[in-house]
């Protein structure tokens, strides 16, 4: 936003309100429908969230209920449920980058050394189908596979003599098959910022890397991962600045009362503290909470990346 | 791509010894290790289709893997004499294609004008567009708002809090400040034509791609986002199908972890039915996917830029 401010021309900038108005009103015209829809739909929620502040209570809206100051925040960071979910959402978050950003940079590096041009395009159509399929599908498919005693994989571990193991239904498994398919969605989309930064690599590195006697393993370690490490630390930071967000979808859809434990996070605090036991305030308060840490944490990011010479996010 | 190949060409030329397309130990793994990562892509589909079109019998006794057993169709008659799954398939189309038209309009509206270096007050105009995308609310203030907007319980809730979106207005505005030529506008309005017309018989007719690849953004977005529906619509008949989908998965969950819940197993799908409805609802993606992704990749690059 400051670079675009920045880089008009200071004779333009004198141009008088009147003459752009004159020159450019239809343009002026236009932007008007995403303002109105800005301002009705995002900006007019901003006031409701005085109610922080208060003891908001749905019959007596925001004129009857009495203002309380900080109390609220007291209340939330000494709610047990609060913490957990607090807890939940950055140990998870944090195995999803862990675990997911590692995933599509080694399927990149395999795909870019495909010599079938056809197989490869194949497996490139295969691996993004997951991204285009909602959670509510990946969802029901996944209970279709993992369930206790008729999914298809628990069949097949029964065959083979073995006790079923509870995949969704017990804590520690439900974590690894939740986070296990948040990589499998992403694994394949993420190799496409990968796989351009690929593209961008000179071609003659990796004939002088030939001739000096380079084979293929040594030429992905030592060619094409160091060219493609912009495109991962860029995209590292971006996902760092996501570590507070989390999924509402993915995290309902593969709740059940066993797995509470893990599943409970920030999203689903939220939705059930609010909408479903009407404590307004605390549910406003914590979403409030999330938003700004999370403002912070992208500003973080963005500094940092410009620091390093990559290129902001803002 | 292009120089990859040259690369695996010339692979050969440096002691000319090897054949070109000689097949190596390491090809054969990376299209093993690749192949079995399709697999798990491909082959969950094709149990839940053995599945749906197999009798509940056998489905009962687990005798259906990948291949149907007992064929029969239905689950998917009984699917569409019921009737509500198609209906909410239906109304879903509805809702996007709306959502769609509209948010076009919308992104449009926005990134044309601000693609001009001239227009004044540009920087407060994209502060102002951009904030959103950063700082929401959060569900409770949105909730109310919705609801003194008369919108809860209401098809526009799915529609025009999202038909703007700052994400999709960045990539079309990076398209046409480095797409369309300055020069090309210059001339037209040189020749009289105002901001409008330029915008309607130039710009637009270049802008294609783009237009392709943001309303299947739009489109695709609304089609599988369900999480506003749980939290603004009561209505079963306001309810889209993913929506619907996620229901039946919730309540059989339920029904397999706490088996004591009578109500709950009452209430839960027959399996084959079950599989009937997931087909049902992951069809439509698949048969227009191959478009999808086309359009997709390239968005993605574009937007790459500013995520």
């Amino acid at each position: 936003m400051a670079k675009s401010k920045t880089s008009v021309p200071a004779v333009r900038t004198k141009t008088t309100w009147k003459n752009a108005l004159k020159r450019d009103w239809q343009l002026y015209l236009l932007i008007l429908v995403p303002l109105v829809l800005v301002f009705v739909f995002s900006y007019a929620a901003y006031p409701g969230l005085r109610m922080v502040f208060m003891n908001y209570k749905p019959a007596k809206g925001y004129a009857g209920s009495e203002w309380v100051g900080l109390d609220i925040f007291r209340k939330i960071f000494k709610d047990a449920d609060f913490l957990r979910a607090l807890r939940n959402s950055l140990v998870f978050n944090f195995l999803d980058l862990i675990i997911g950003t590692p995933v599509p940079i080694l399927l990149a590096l395999l795909l870019n050394e495909l010599r079938y041009p056809k197989f490869k395009k194949l497996s490139q159509t295969i691996l993004y189908l997951p991204h285009f399929l909602s959670w509510a599908i990946i969802g029901s498919v996944a209970y279709q596979l993992f369930k206790p005693s008729s999914g298809l994989i628990n069949v097949l571990i029964m065959n083979m003599g073995n006790e079923p193991v509870p995949f969704l239904t017990e804590k520690w498994h439900w974590a690894v098959t939740y986070l296990l398919i948040g990589v499998w969605q992403t694994m394949g989309w993420g190799t496409i910022m990968y796989l351009a930064g690929i593209t961008s690599i000179s071609g003659e590195l990796y004939e002088a890397a030939m001739i000096d006697g380079a084979g293929r393993w040594k030429r992905m370690w030592h060619i094409t991962l160091p060219g493609i490490k912009p495109t991962i630390i860029t995209l590292l930071i971006i996902n760092l600045g996501r570590v507070m967000n989390s999924n509402y979808e993915r995290l309902a859809v593969f709740g059940n009362s066993q797995v509470k434990d893990f599943q409970y996070q920030l999203a689903i605090y939220i939705y059930e503290k609010g909408l479903g036991n009407s404590q307004f305030s605390m549910a406003t308060a914590v979403g409030l909470f999330q938003s700004v840490i999370g403002v912070i944490l992208v500003l973080l990011a963005d500094r940092f990346a410009k620091s390093i010479g990559e290129e902001g996010l803002i | 791509m292009a120089k990859n190949k040259a690369v695996n060409a010339e692979e050969v030329t440096p002691d000319g010894s090897r054949a070109i397309n000689k097949f190596r130990l390491s090809d054969a793994m990376i299209m093993l290790v690749l192949g079995l990562l399709c697999l798990t892509c491909v082959l969950p589909f094709i149990y839940l289709a053995a599945k749906s079109i197999s009798s509940n019998s056998a489905v009962l006794a687990k005798q259906v893997y990948l291949i149907p057993k007992e064929i029969t169709f239905d689950a998917y008659v009984s699917l569409f004499k019921d009737g509500s799954m198609v209906r909410s398939m239906g109304y879903s189309v509805l809702v996007t294609a709306i959502f769609t038209l509209f948010g076009m309009i919308a992104c449009t509206c926005a990134a044309y004008p601000l693609s001009k270096k001239r227009l004044k007050g540009k920087g407060v105009l994209t502060f102002l567009l951009m904030v959103p995308m950063y700082f929401n609310a959060g569900l409770i203030p949105t909730y109310l708002l919705y609801k003194d907007l008369n919108l809860l319980d209401n098809m526009w809730v799915l529609i025009w809090p999202l038909i703007y979106s700052p994400y999709n207005m960045l990539i079309m505005k990076t398209f046409l400040q480095s797409s369309i030529p300055d020069s090309l506008e210059e001339s037209a309005f040189l020749d009289g034509a105002s901001n409008l017309q330029i915008l309607w018989r130039i710009v637009l007719p270049l802008s294609k791609p783009i237009i392709a690849t943001l309303s299947l953004f739009y489109a695709v977005g609304r089609w599988n986002a369900y999480a506003d529906n749980q939290y603004y619509i009561r209505s079963d008949h306001l309810k889209m199908v993913q929506y619907k989908l996620y229901q039946m998965v919730a309540s059989a969950t339920e029904a397999q972890t706490t088996t004591l819940s009578e109500a709950a197993a009452v209430t839960s799908t027959p399996e084959v039915l079950q599989a009937a409805s997931i087909m049902f609802v992951t069809i439509p993606i698949i048969i227009i996917y191959p478009f999808l992704q086309k359009y997709f990749v390239k968005g993605a690059m574009v937007g790459a830029v500013k995520g």
